[in-house]
């Protein structure tokens, strides 16, 4: 792989007792490219996900994330929150993760809690009410509305997030994560559940977040949104590599196919020849 | 208010019902009265049972639950099913809006009057003041329960270390209460990391548990350390506070001879009812503060989502800590506060029975809300009182209007949490989306 890497997972192992969730996996993303992860369902990709941001210890191998900076943070030893407060690697959930209770400037302002703890003092200078805290706060107030704009939801700012619809909710979690200022964004499944408009204004967003310069590893099982925004793709199946490529190169390897139809994989070059 | 038309009131169900319902509700009676009721044991002259039926009180109760379930079907299907809030008229709702909008400020306006009021009515001002006490402990907790989502059993704990913190360093020391105020706070949010450490990574049940056992241990070191505490015995002597300086007594060298006054005892009483009172407005000034902070809103967020929060680079472990720091301090000048009024403790003022009345206050107030705990403690210590005259029924009648109130408002009094930050207006979040926490 050529280029410039922010992320590269070497022989990544993750073993639940006697399950083998993720087996020597290795891979890499690109800075500011959107890389892919796919694969069936249980494939183990969400376990690769929980890995990187930390919320699993993994087994064996390494996880290095180069920054802009030429600093290079070994993931796998640090904890999770650190993984976000250091290593600027943000994640978004599966099933979505927001705090429904609080209003939705409210949770892209907890976002940025580690640099306003730093503008309040920790909390002293804050309590004084110094004008310096006062300037970031406004500043956080300012990224979050700009926020709020690109993902179409600043006349629901002070709305709490529970009573979001769906697909707000999914944009307004992507949100919170880019109010961390991430130099690699995670996105576990962002499209599942959302329909083709909704599809499609994801695409569009993600891209935008790109070509702003934040590189994104993404989990997704919509391939319309796949195979149209993202640079390179890793295939897995059973916690292994099967494939990797361009979109284009794994729509048409039969190994991918095969692990998506369930069959083996001389059958699939059978029906991929039929077909064509 | 979106809720679909499937609100409107069904239309009444027919007396065959009702009356159906009211008599399975009275064979219910019958069951569980029989025995308790309607038969009645006792051990006789020579040891033998004798026992006598009491068919007419059983009949007398049977009947009033046949003709209570009825009253209350027939209330039912007027009022209408719940949740049926848009059946409230405009006026009374706007009417309703302006009282919640000024009731803080006529509350405080009114707490500040009270010594002026109730001037010669010395059970009103120690009343008050009590009540005041447990307005800041409820405040207090607040913070750990009610932002942070982390259920305390053993808040007393906090209270106990700062009312012997003030005790022994004043009475060892003969240092002054506005020195040993502050020393207080400390030590007991000195006590509230240490009980955080090992609770960190339990919740829920869990978390409750432990905090519990942590109240115990605190009384039980307190019983037992003899030659520290006094053990059972308490601590007496406890210095009376001073007016930074000047004692109120009927010495020369009093306030009121200064003053030029003639002396009172009403004066300290007065003297500590703004004394509690500015010290629950700390409380209070300093978490209204905090929410706004972005600690404030880590807490939230905890209570919220644990996990979101470490996703988000939040330290959940320090965010933790300071709560449990936080809650602990203010319980701790609480505690000071209560060792000078009262001028003895000892073991027993710190009982789990405290802990619970103080968690009940945060409950019944609405979790997270400063005006519902407030109100709260006015209805649990004053509502108490208020019950007097009923002597042995006065713990069931309380116990009953408790659970009404949760009926009535299963999520507390101020079932409402206020935004901590707004773009173009700040609107009230409905309790039903607010999480209560895990631990």
């Amino acid at each position: 792989m050529s280029g410039d890497t922010i992320l590269s997972v070497d022989r990544l192992t993750m073993r639940f007792g006697g399950i083998v969730a993720v087996q020597d996996l290795s891979f890499a993303a690109e800075r500011k490219k959107i890389t892919a992860l796919i694969g069936p369902n249980g494939a183990g990709k969400t376990t690769v996900f929980n890995c990187i941001t930390g919320f699993y210890k993994p087994s064996g191998g390494t996880i290095r994330l180069s920054h802009d900076d030429g600093r290079t943070i070994a993931l796998e030893r640090l904890n999770d929150f650190r993984i976000a407060k250091q290593a600027k690697v943000a994640r978004t959930f599966q099933n979505i993760r927001l705090f429904p209770g609080m209003t939705a400037l409210e949770n892209l302002m907890v976002a940025q809690h580690n640099a306003l703890m730093r503008a309040s003092g920790f909390t002293l200078l804050g309590l004084l009410g110094v004008p310096t805290y006062r300037d970031a706060e406004k500043r956080a107030i300012d990224l979050a509305t700009d926020w709020l704009k690109r993902v179409n939801l600043l006349d629901r700012a002070d709305d709490a997030a529970g009573n979001f619809a769906y697909g707000d909710q999914r944009r307004l979690e992507i949100a919170r994560a880019m109010c961390t200022e991430p130099a690699l964004l995670c996105l576990d499944e962002p499209a599942a559940g959302l329909n083709a408009r909704e599809s499609a204004a994801l695409s569009e967003l993600l891209l935008s977040i790109r070509n702003d310069g934040t590189s994104i590893l993404l989990i997704e099982h919509d391939m319309s949104v796949v195979m149209e925004i993202s640079d390179h793709i890793v295939v897995m199946d059973h916690g292994v590599k099967i494939a990797q490529g361009s979109p284009r190169e794994v729509r048409d390897d039969p190994k991918v196919i095969a692990a998506y139809l369930g069959t083996d994989e001389e059958e699939a070059v059978a029906v991929m020849e039929s077909g064509s | 208010m979106t809720a679909p038309s499937t609100n409107t009131a069904k239309p009444a169900t027919g007396i065959l019902a009702l009356l159906k319902t009211a008599f399975v509700n009275a064979l219910i009676a019958l069951v569980l009265f029989s025995l308790m009721v309607g038969v009645r044991t006792e051990a006789g002259s020579d040891g033998q049972l004798t026992y006598w039926t009491r068919f007419g009180e059983l009949a007398s109760l049977v009947a009033a639950v046949f003709g209570g379930s009825i009253v209350i079907d027939l209330l039912r299907q007027w009022i209408g099913p719940t949740g049926t809030e848009k059946l409230i008229p405009p006026a009374v709702q706007s009417g309703m809006s302006f009282v919640g909008r000024y009731l803080a400020p006529a509350l405080l306006i009114f707490t500040l009057l009270v010594p002026v009021i109730f001037y010669d009515q010395r059970y009103i001002l120690d009343l008050a003041i009590l009540v005041l006490t447990y307005v800041m402990l409820g405040w207090g907790l607040n913070v750990v329960v009610g932002l942070a989502g982390l259920l305390d059993l053993g808040y007393v704990a906090f209270y106990a270390v700062g009312a012997y913190s003030y005790a022994l360093l004043a009475t060892n020391f003969g240092w002054s209460f506005w020195v040993c105020l502050p020393l207080a706070g400390i030590l007991a949010a000195f006590w509230g990391v240490l009980l955080g450490f090992p609770v960190l990574r339990l919740r829920g049940d869990y978390l409750a548990i432990v905090t519990l056992a942590f109240g115990e241990i605190i009384r039980l070191v307190i019983i037992n350390w003899q030659e520290l505490t006094g053990g059972p015995n308490g601590v007496s002597g406890i210095p009376r506070p001073s007016f930074f300086g000047i004692p109120l007594d009927n010495s020369d060298d009093g306030l009121a001879a200064k003053l030029g006054i003639e002396y009172s005892t009403t004066h300290r009483i007065i003297f500590l009812f703004y004394l509690i009172l500015a010290l629950a407005l700390l409380t209070n000034w300093v978490t209204i503060r905090l929410r706004r902070l972005p600690i404030g809103r880590a807490w939230e967020a905890l209570r919220e989502d644990e996990v979101a929060c470490r996703a988000l680079g939040i330290n959940t472990t320090t965010t933790k800590l300071t709560a449990f720091a936080t809650g602990a301090m203010f319980g701790g000048f609480a505690g000071a506060f209560f060792a000078t009024r009262q001028g003895f403790i000892s073991p027993e003022s710190f009982t789990f029975q405290e802990s619970a009345l103080v968690l009940a206050i945060v409950v019944l107030g609405g979790m997270g809300s400063q005006l519902g705990v407030a109100l709260a403690a006015l209805a649990m210590i004053g509502g108490f009182e208020l019950f007097r005259s009923l002597e042995t029924y006065r713990m069931l009648v309380f116990g009953m209007a408790m659970v009404l109130i949760m009926i009535w408002r299963p999520r507390g009094l101020i079932g409402h949490r206020a935004p901590t930050v707004y773009l173009t207006q700040a609107q009230a979040i409905s309790s039903d989306l607010v999480k209560e926490g895990h631990g």
